[in-house]
């Protein structure tokens, strides 16, 4: 059988399994006539493995591997910060976010800031940062499937689009806990397999390191792909800390990653899920650089040939050879295939949701509009997906948490540990920090950045997007202060106090 | 200012006079809500300003039947004054007209020489005052003043009316409580004792879950708990009935962990297990199955509790659900009343249900509603 074959069956596998999970995911759910284990709530482990499931995307799987292997070690930033975002996530957001009882984001803006306003503005933003992180999603499946099987480059993103909009249809809305945390560890076996048995073939070549100078490459010696900010591109170190700023803080204004926080019961057990995410993804992203790293040894062709983003496919099959090498390639492919669903189901599933609940208006109600809603939430970034080709799959979802970054950090870090925050404050910061991080967005897409500092500017805007609607947010905020909230002492009482308290925390605002 | 708005909204929009009504019950809407929340300082600080701009005076008081709640206007060196004005309609409850003497005033420029002190009456009780303050008392103001007055009562009563609905439903969950005791504690008793000498080991495990389960459900809670707290105390109230039932009763538990923290009313579940056990063996022989169904559905929680008993008929259910109370079927239109008060009307029970076909009770909950926590 040939390579292709092999990915063919494995991808199919997982399309597979998810559909059939999908369908009869409910099944999974506890059934028992046990008593006494139907009303326990979801570990703290378990609950971190599925936000490691939904979280670890199309960027992580395939991207980081391609930009160490195209742009060398200062790319290892963007995992770091992927990482560091939940630590961040940790201390400042976690239980506080979890005690305000928000499902969403838009829900944690009503309650905190008491204002319809504020709600529906958040509510277009889940959109866009959703829209923005699905369209990697899809150009990443389109070219993972070209990778294997030599299909053309939108047939990945269109299969991947159909499974998870049937999947959300037909069965369901419910993103399970278990499956998505099943994710994880398939994701990380995929990853794992194919690297023990690289690094024995290596240690077997003599086990140079791609690091030392004499190894060659088409851009740059190994020993400047080592060293950081050694490279030939303008403002690397403006570059560095946009990337910083955009991952640490962007994490918490993702979508699908905020819904998951719900499913703790109180908030010290959202610190403790946050603190499993942190050792979760610690421990996966230390995979990715390994391919980046072995790739300059095994496939430097890649990097002339600007296809970067498929070492992590290509690189077990190169390295092995024969049916291992194949059948470890095919568990790679068959691994960002299911990345690849689980993101998108879970941001197909929070955008519809917000989709159907605040923007379709009040008259679409229930299944069918939440259906509606799950169309448009997967059809819109497909388009997008299909016109826009060459961004790089890392780079596009640099791009979204930088966009979360400017929007929902100032909302949630200002409106979770400053009282005088006004919902008009709230919106002028978010249209600031929108506004800047979205032209950039555009720009960038649309392929008119201009070259020099505005280029490096747009290309990564959060390092001043981030600072400026924080300032704006708390200017607007101190200059409208007759509209904080009524009750916002309350409210920022029972964020504070941890639920084991006795306290009287009054009736609450409606 | 005035002309440029006259400008934007042109003479089709009716006549001077019609524009004036506009206006009057534009402050009038404005109002309202603020008062509805009672007569409160914070609730006539909001008001206040509404109500001068409805009479058209330099200055406007609300008082409570003691001491001042707020002041909106020019002059508010008098606000120590209103207290004193305010006990001649206490008294009386009559609207009075004074003048200087009875608010002396040291200020040459003080533009205040008249005040017109209504009483605002709930329940035919004088709760509190509206003063008026003006240079020149007309005839008309006094009038003004009046109905201003009684509208703002209208207002307060009806705050009554929404503390004393809050209040009902409170005590009709303390009446919940209440209802579960008698019958079942005896049952459960009597089920308890005949395992006392033959598995005492068994005994002892249900006396506890009878200590927890009548600990939570008699327990000073709270409006709201997590749908979490509530299954457990319907899986210790199943137990105890299989304890007394034994294999006559079938129970299914089906829980999507994901929907535990959601926040539901105090025993809103547990009337309709009762309910479906009660339903499930009663008048019928042989086994009864209890379904108890948790689904995710994204931003909501879908509950289901199903029984294969005898069935109802929709009609005594529709009555039921409208509050009649001679309805044998425990609770169900009070746990319909408490779902749509906290999520809203869209959020009512619905009950499938024929005779000789089983009942099927749907409660739907949002996973997150404004002022709804546990």
């Amino acid at each position: 059988m040939t390579a292709a074959g092999y990915s063919i069956i494995g991808v199919t596998c997982v399309f597979v399994a998810t559909l059939a999970i999908g369908a009869y995911g409910w099944r999974f759910s506890r059934t028992t006539s046990d008593f006494f284990v139907a009303s326990r709530t979801v570990r703290p482990g378990l609950n971190a493995s599925a936000i490691g499931g939904e979280y670890l995307s199309a960027a992580s799987f395939l991207g980081v591997a391609g930009l160490v292997l195209a742009f060398g070690t200062e790319m290892l930033w963007y995992p770091v910060g992927w990482t560091a975002g939940y630590l961040v996530l940790l201390v400042l957001v976690a239980a506080p976010l979890r005690r305000s009882g928000a499902y969403t984001l838009p829900d944690f803006a009503e309650s905190r800031l008491e204002s319809l306003g504020v709600r529906r503005f958040s509510s277009l933003l889940v959109v866009a940062i959703g829209w923005l992180y699905l369209m990697p999603q899809f150009q990443g499946a389109g070219l993972a499937l070209a990778t294997t099987t030599g299909t053309g480059p939108w047939l990945g993103g269109v299969l991947v689009a159909a499974v998870v909009l049937v999947n959300v249809l037909f069965g369901g809305m419910r993103s399970i806990t278990f499956v998505q945390a099943f994710q994880y560890w398939l994701k990380l076996t995929a990853l794992l397999f194919p690297v023990l048995f690289m690094t024995a073939v290596w240690l077997g070549d003599g086990g140079v390191s791609p690091a030392s100078a004499d190894v060659g490459g088409p851009d740059m010696s190994g020993d400047e792909w080592a060293s950081p900010l050694a490279g030939g591109s303008e403002h690397q170190l403006y570059t560095t800390y946009a990337i910083i700023v955009a991952t640490f803080f962007g994490t918490m204004g993702l979508p699908h990653v905020v819904v998951r926080f719900y499913t703790n019961p109180d908030g010290a057990a959202a610190r403790r899920t946050t603190l499993f995410v942190l050792a979760l993804l610690g421990l996966f992203y230390v995979l990715p650089p390994i391919y980046g790293g072995l790739g300059r040894l095994y496939a430097p062709d890649l990097i002339s040939s600007g296809r970067t983003d498929t070492v992590v496919l290509e690189l077990p099959a190169r390295m092995l050879g024969g049916t291992t090498g194949e059948l470890l390639s095919a568990l790679t492919t068959a691994g960002a295939f299911a990345a690849f669903l689980s993101t998108s189901s879970g941001l197909t599933v929070a955008v519809a949701g917000v989709l159907s609940q605040d923007v379709m208006g009040r008259r679409f109600r229930g299944v069918r509009a939440f259906q509606a809603a799950a169309v448009i939430a997967v059809v819109v970034p497909l388009g997008l997906a299909l016109l826009t080709e060459g961004v790089g799959v890392a780079r596009a979802v640099g791009l979204a948490f930088a966009f979360a970054a400017s929007t929902f950090c100032p909302l949630l870090v200002l409106g979770i540990w400053w009282r005088r925050l006004t919902d008009a404050g709230a919106i002028a910061g978010m249209l600031v920090g929108g506004g800047g991080a979205g032209g950039a967005v555009l720009a960038t897409l649309a392929g008119v950045a201009p070259d020099g500092w505005p280029g490096a500017l747009l290309a990564q805007p959060a390092a001043w997007t981030v600072p400026l609607a924080f300032l704006t947010m708390t200017v607007v905020s101190l200059a409208t202060p007759r509209r904080v909230p009524r009750h916002a002492s309350r409210t920022m009482a029972s964020l504070h106090t941890p639920e084991a308290v006795q306290l009287d925390r009054g009736p609450l605002p409606r | 200012m005035r002309y440029s708005r006259r400008w934007l909204r042109p003479g089709h929009l009716g006549t001077e006079a019609e524009q004036a009504t506009f206006r009057t019950l534009h402050s009038a809407s404005l109002t309202a809500p603020e008062l509805r929340e009672g007569l409160t300082a914070g609730s006539a600080e909001r008001a206040i300003r509404h109500l001068r701009d409805l009479l058209g005076v330099p200055a406007v008081a609300l008082t409570d039947t003691v001491s001042m709640l707020a002041w909106d206007g020019r002059f508010g060196h008098h606000e120590p004054q209103t207290p004193a004005l305010a006990a001649f309609v206490v008294g009386s409850g009559n609207t009075v007209v004074r003048d200087r003497k009875d608010f002396p005033c040291a200020d040459a420029g003080c533009a205040l020489r008249q005040v017109v002190v209504s009483p605002l009456v709930v329940e035919d009780r004088v709760v509190g005052t509206l003063q008026a303050f003006t240079s020149h008392a007309s005839a008309g103001l006094v009038r003004a003043a009046g109905e201003v007055a009684r509208w703002v009562s209208g207002n307060l009563e009806l705050a009554e009316l929404d503390a004393s609905r809050t209040r009902l439903m409170e005590a009709e969950v303390r009446a919940l409580r209440a209802q579960i005791s008698p019958h079942f504690i005896y049952n459960s008793l009597t089920a308890i004792a005949s395992f006392v000498r033959t598995d005492p080991e068994r005994a002892r495990e249900l006396l506890l879950e009878f200590a927890d389960f009548t600990r939570y459900s008699f327990s000073r809670h709270g409006e709201y708990t997590t749908l979490a707290e509530e299954l457990r105390s319907i899986e210790r109230y199943l137990v105890l009935e299989k304890a007394r039932f034994g294999d006559r009763l079938q129970v299914t538990l089906r829980v999507a962990q994901e929907v535990l923290p959601a926040a539901v009313p105090f025993l809103c579940l547990q009337p309709l297990v009762e309910n479906a056990v009660r339903h499930g063996l009663e008048r019928k022989p042989g086994t009864g199955t209890v379904t108890i169904i948790a689904a995710d559905q994204g931003g909501e929680c879908l509950i289901s509790v199903e029984d294969d008993g005898v069935g109802e008929d929709p009609e005594k259910v529709r009555r039921a659900l409208a509050g009649d109370a001679s309805v044998d079927s425990v609770g169900l239109g009070n746990v319909d009343a408490r779902l749509r008060t906290a999520f809203g009307d869209d959020y009512g029970l619905v009950v499938e249900t024929g005779p000789g076909a089983g009942t099927k009770v749907i409660v739907r909950v949002p996973k997150f509603a404004p002022g709804v926590r546990p």
